[in-house]
């Protein structure tokens, strides 16, 4: 390196603080700006500073629903939210401390969310009369009082970062594209973040293109030393390391844990992998994850639409493949006969629902949990099969492993429920120990089975534990059979529409998944005088627990338990719901959980909904179980 | 995005499945189950030859796969003695598409209807021939809609009376064999239920055609629509009628080989006297001209109301195939980089608390 940003002459940034340094537990900064800014990837850089600081941190990413919304407009707007603190966290933050807010439609959007008091730091280089009307705003807000509250810095990061770019020979065009890293560098300043990450980063993203490269990271280091050396910012700000389990850790979203999770079941399970899918919003980065492993033995087969996808799934199943589907809530309704014939068949399956915000096409790009009741009864007739979902990014690992398990050991088709909260956020992930791993081999039939003695082969004979039936794939001689969508007479699998044998095999298939071992659930009650349980179920375990720690920080107990497994639940459940006075549960739907809850233990539950297509703030749901144990109290007292 | 070749050695539609010395009889082929089709319905006449016509592979038996959808015909793999499944409505090319990438070793067929194949299983069909997936579709056209007893199907002519169309059809109809060249497919022929052995020179070609091989095999439902193809049995109309394709012979037909097919103005094919047409004028076949105009030209000959009907092999050209490129690319994959599950998931950005 030759050229630095402020010239100094080193290519090192290195800080020499005039400032005051203020020490906190946790900030939340959200980035936002128009989508061609960049906001997504000076979030994710910021994440990886600080993961690689060794702070707690959970992110947020909002895109917006248009791929190329106008320029400038609020439907444009693209923000990435992170929050880093020095204990473990367990939600991406409710509000931002910190607004970066690249032009006047980030600002508007966003500024809603900024408690008072909280700083705004924005580029008034974009703050023109035009964009200014652009977003409906008749005074400049920056010169009348809707900013007054805040604590506001206003740079002009597109001109200082073309200054700074001057000297490189890169068009003003371009030179002003890399503000978004002026921004970061501002910010990594601001936070006393370490800086060889994002520089390496840039210069291994930009390898083909060098003089990019440069250009990004001078635009970086000019926001350092925009910091450093204007006295602008009085104060800088520290926050210590996280004091986490003890290991070695890596930055990672829901939908690459899913994809890892997939891929280490087929490793687990020496079976080769084939994901039948069809693109879809939020789970489409699953298929791009795992179409980048075929090293692996996984086949990615990008169909023509969602029921392709999953007969191709099912079809490898019956090869003996281990048979991958992903899709969001408008695919599992396409795949919904498929899955069916899958419970019919009795063939392992991984069907994996990354929801999103409906009915119909509904929020692609927004979060919502409202698909577990399509996923328990979304089919024609009785059709059960087993539902799982993951509580966090990082559980999405271990979630679809679990899931592969269940749907080997049962030969089921099994459905595991993420959302786009989880598959887009990321957190830090203890990386595990692949030696720690289970082992998840399957025996195929090797030989026949008939009962009678006859040397046949009779496709649904079962094992009398799990009720599963033998798995004997093409190619096996001897075994010969046919199976499909049609009633199976007990063990033989002929056809068969005798009564008595329908209805055996209703109950069979139902029993079979009714007794598909479940963990039992595990209450968190650190006082132990809780009288109100907190109960959730997938994305919504951060906001809980973060809201649970509150209260019990005012002194209120509070009991907070999640569940992983939908169907069948633990079988303490009963037990667990009757041990308290109220049982409440926070779902992003209208109370589906709440409902089959209501239906199968008979018990009075206290259903808090909300459906605005972002997770739950810790705040909302502070206030929901306060006003619940303070209620519980009274009626007690 | 750039465009990778995989260089793939030529293989046949059955080189990768086991063979046997045993020798097979097609009561090898009969499974236990007693066949439960319409007295006299087509599909036992095509029961029969595929179970003649099988043994004749020698391959090993528990490697073949019958993949079926819903209809009449899509009951075909219960009366197999050899691996199959029963799938849903249409569904049956999508299935069999995963069973055959991920098990090279097996010779997979599917069976369907033209309810089946055409109407709610049409963007399957489609996609699989495009793809050029190494399984072969049986496609049983009795252009009517069997199983739930007698509604029109995609292939039922215009007018045509049925339950669903008291005052006749208003559809007008697909050309199987053209809607599967317009979709690509690699292979493609038709015979007749009743022609044993037209019937086995198309399933032969077929099974040892390396991509998706399609048949679309006439069948008589004499329930709901009896003696649709009679025209085609009869030896004096057939004889006018039926147009049989031979690679490397002229075109021509009639009782004294009198009428041929040859080229009109617009770059199609029409029939007429060979007399007035001239010998040298007549199109000599050849199904594997790669440019699908040929066997399309072809195709449009046969009409709905049968006066011509080609039979035999318009299309066998060879192509990659999806399933025989998916496997290349995971090996070259694992050969570029041994799969290392660990290294996988530390991957390249970590940090270590202590
Ligand atoms: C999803 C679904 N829709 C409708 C049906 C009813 N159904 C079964 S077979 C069939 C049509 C079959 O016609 P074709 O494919 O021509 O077969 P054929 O019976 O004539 O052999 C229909 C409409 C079904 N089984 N599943
Ligand atoms: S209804 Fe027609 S196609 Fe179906 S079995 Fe009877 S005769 Fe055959
Ligand atoms: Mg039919």
């Amino acid at each position: 390196m030759s050229t630095s940003a402020n010239g100094s002459g080193t290519g090192a940034l290195s800080a020499t603080r005039p400032t005051e340094v203020s020490r906190l537990d946790r900030v939340v900064i959200r980035f936002a700006g128009d989508s061609g800014d960049g906001m997504q990837l000076t979030g994710d850089r910021f994440t990886s500073e600080a993961a690689a600081f060794g702070n707690d941190l959970a992110t947020l990413p909002n895109f917006p629903a248009e791929i190329r919304a106008p320029q400038g407009t609020i439907p444009g707007v693209s923000s990435f939210q992170v929050h880093f603190a020095d204990y473990d966290i367990l939600t991406p933050g409710d509000r931002p401390d910190v607004l970066v807010a690249m032009n006047p439609a980030a600002l508007k959007a966003n500024l809603a969310d900024v408690p008072r008091g909280g700083t705004v730091i924005l580029n008034t280089d974009e703050f023109s009369k035009r964009n200014l009307t652009k977003v409906g705003y008749a005074e400049d807000p920056l010169s009348d009082d809707t900013l007054a509250p805040f604590e506001v810095h206003r740079v002009a990061m597109s001109t200082l970062t073309q200054g700074a770019l001057a000297d490189t020979g890169l068009g003003k065009k371009d030179a002003e594209r890399c503000k978004n890293m002026f921004a970061l560098g501002l910010l990594s300043w601001m936070y006393h973040r370490p800086t060889e990450g994002t520089e390496r980063f840039l210069r291994e993203k930009f390898a083909k293109k060098p003089e990019i490269a440069e250009a990004n990271i001078l635009a970086f280091r000019a926001g350092w030393n925009y910091g450093e050396t204007t006295e602008s910012f009085a104060t800088t700000f520290e926050v210590a390391p996280a004091k986490l389990e003890q290991g070695t850790y890596r930055q990672i979203t829901g939908n690459t844990a899913l994809a890892y999770g997939v891929i280490a079941a087929g490793q687990q399970s020496r079976l080769p992998i084939l994901l039948g899918t069809y693109p879809i919003t939020p789970a489409s980065d699953v298929l791009h994850e795992l179409s980048k492993h075929k090293n692996f033995g996984v086949t990615t087969f990008q169909a023509e639409d969602e029921i392709a996808g999953i007969g191709a799934a099912l079809g490898a199943a019956y090869g003996g493949a281990l048979g991958v589907t992903s899709t969001s809530g408008p695919g599992i309704a396409l795949k919904s006969e498929t899955i069916g014939l899958g419970v019919m068949m009795e063939l392992p399956l991984l069907v994996i629902d990354v929801q999103r915000g409906g009915p119909s096409t509904g929020l692609p790009t927004k979060t919502e949990q409202a698909d577990l009741l399509q996923a328990m009864f979304g089919r024609n007739s009785e059709s059960p099969v087993p539902i799982i979902a993951p509580c966090s990014p990082a559980d999405c690992f271990d979630a679809a492993i679990e899931a592969t398990r269940i749907a080997l050991t049962y030969r089921t088709p099994v459905l595991l429920l993420s959302d786009g909260a989880i598959a887009n956020g990321s957190e830090p992930w203890l990386i595990p120990d692949v030696r720690t791993l289970p082992d998840l081999t399957v025996e195929f039939a090797t030989e026949p089975n008939a009962p009678d003695g006859s040397g046949e082969h009779w496709p649904y004979v079962r094992d009398p534990e799990t009720l599963a039936r033998e798995w004997a794939v093409p190619g096996t001689p001897g075994l010969q059979h046919r199976i499909g969508g049609l009633e199976k007479a007990e063990g033989k699998g002929n056809i068969s529409y005798d009564p008595d044998n329908h209805d055996k095999m209703v109950r069979l298939r139902q029993a079979k998944i009714d007794g598909v071992d479940v963990p039992d659930l595990t209450v968190d009650d650190p006082s132990g005088e809780a009288r109100v349980l907190a109960l959730g179920w997938g994305s919504s375990y951060g906001p809980i627990g973060a809201a649970a720690r509150r209260v019990r920080k005012k002194g209120l107990p509070v009991a907070q338990a999640h569940l992983r497994h939908l169907n069948p639940l633990p079988a303490n459940l009963g037990e667990v719901l009757a041990r308290y006075d109220t049982v409440v549960v926070p779902e992003m739907n209208l109370g589906q959980l709440a409902m089959l809850l209501r239906a199968k233990y008979l018990v009075d539950i206290h259903s808090h909904t909300k459906i605005a297509g972002l997770p739950f703030k810790a705040e909302e749901l502070e206030g929901v179980f306060t006003d619940i144990i303070t209620s519980t109290k009274e009626v007690a007292r | 995005m750039t465009a990778t070749d995989l260089g793939l050695p030529a293989l046949g539609g059955l080189d990768l499945v086991p063979t046997t010395d045993e020798p097979q009889k097609a009561k090898d082929y009969k499974s236990d189950q007693e066949v439960r089709w319409c007295p006299g319905c087509g599909d036992y006449i095509v029961l029969n030859t595929i179970q003649s016509f099988l043994p004749t592979l020698g391959l090993k038996r528990e490697n073949i796969v019958f993949v079926s959808g819903i209809g009449c015909s899509s009951r075909f793999p219960y009366y197999m003695n050899t691996y199959g499944m029963h799938s849903i409505h249409g569904r049956a090319p999508a299935i069999a598409t995963g069973l055959a990438t991920t098990r090279p070793d097996l010779s997979v067929w599917v069976v369907t209807g033209d309810g089946d194949a055409l109407s709610i299983g049409g963007n399957h069909l489609i996609h699989t021939l495009r793809r050029n997936v190494n399984l072969k579709i049986l496609l049983f056209n009795n252009r009517i809609y069997g199983l739930t007893k007698g509604q029109y199907s995609p292939t039922s002519g215009q007018g045509m009376v049925t339950k669903s169309t008291p005052a006749g059809s208003l559809d007008t109809p697909f050309n199987p064999i053209s809607l599967a060249l317009g979709a690509e497919a690699s292979f493609v022929g038709r015979a007749l239920d009743s022609d044993k052995k037209g019937l086995t020179e198309v399933l032969t070609a077929a099974a040892e055609h390396r991509g998706s091989a399609f048949v679309e095999i006439y069948q008589n439902c004499p329930i709901f629509n009896d003696g649709a193809f009679d025209v085609l049995k009869d030896k004096d109309e057939a004889a006018q009628r039926i147009i049989p394709l031979t690679p490397g012979e002229p075109i021509r037909f009639g009782p004294e080989g009198e009428f041929g097919v040859t080229r009109n103005g617009w770059g199609g094919f029409e029939v007429g006297k060979v007399a007035d047409i001239g010998e040298h004028e007549l199109v000599v076949h050849d199904p594997t001209i790669a440019d699908t105009s040929y066997a399309f030209a072809l195709s449009r000959i046969g009409d709905q109301n049968l006066n011509h009907t080609p039979t035999g092999i318009f299309r066998q050209v060879t192509r990659p195939t999806y399933d025989d490129q998916a496997r290349t690319q995971l090996e070259q994959a694992a050969q570029a980089k041994t799969p290392n599950l660990q290294s996988l998931l530390t991957g390249k950005d970590t940090w270590t608390v202590a």
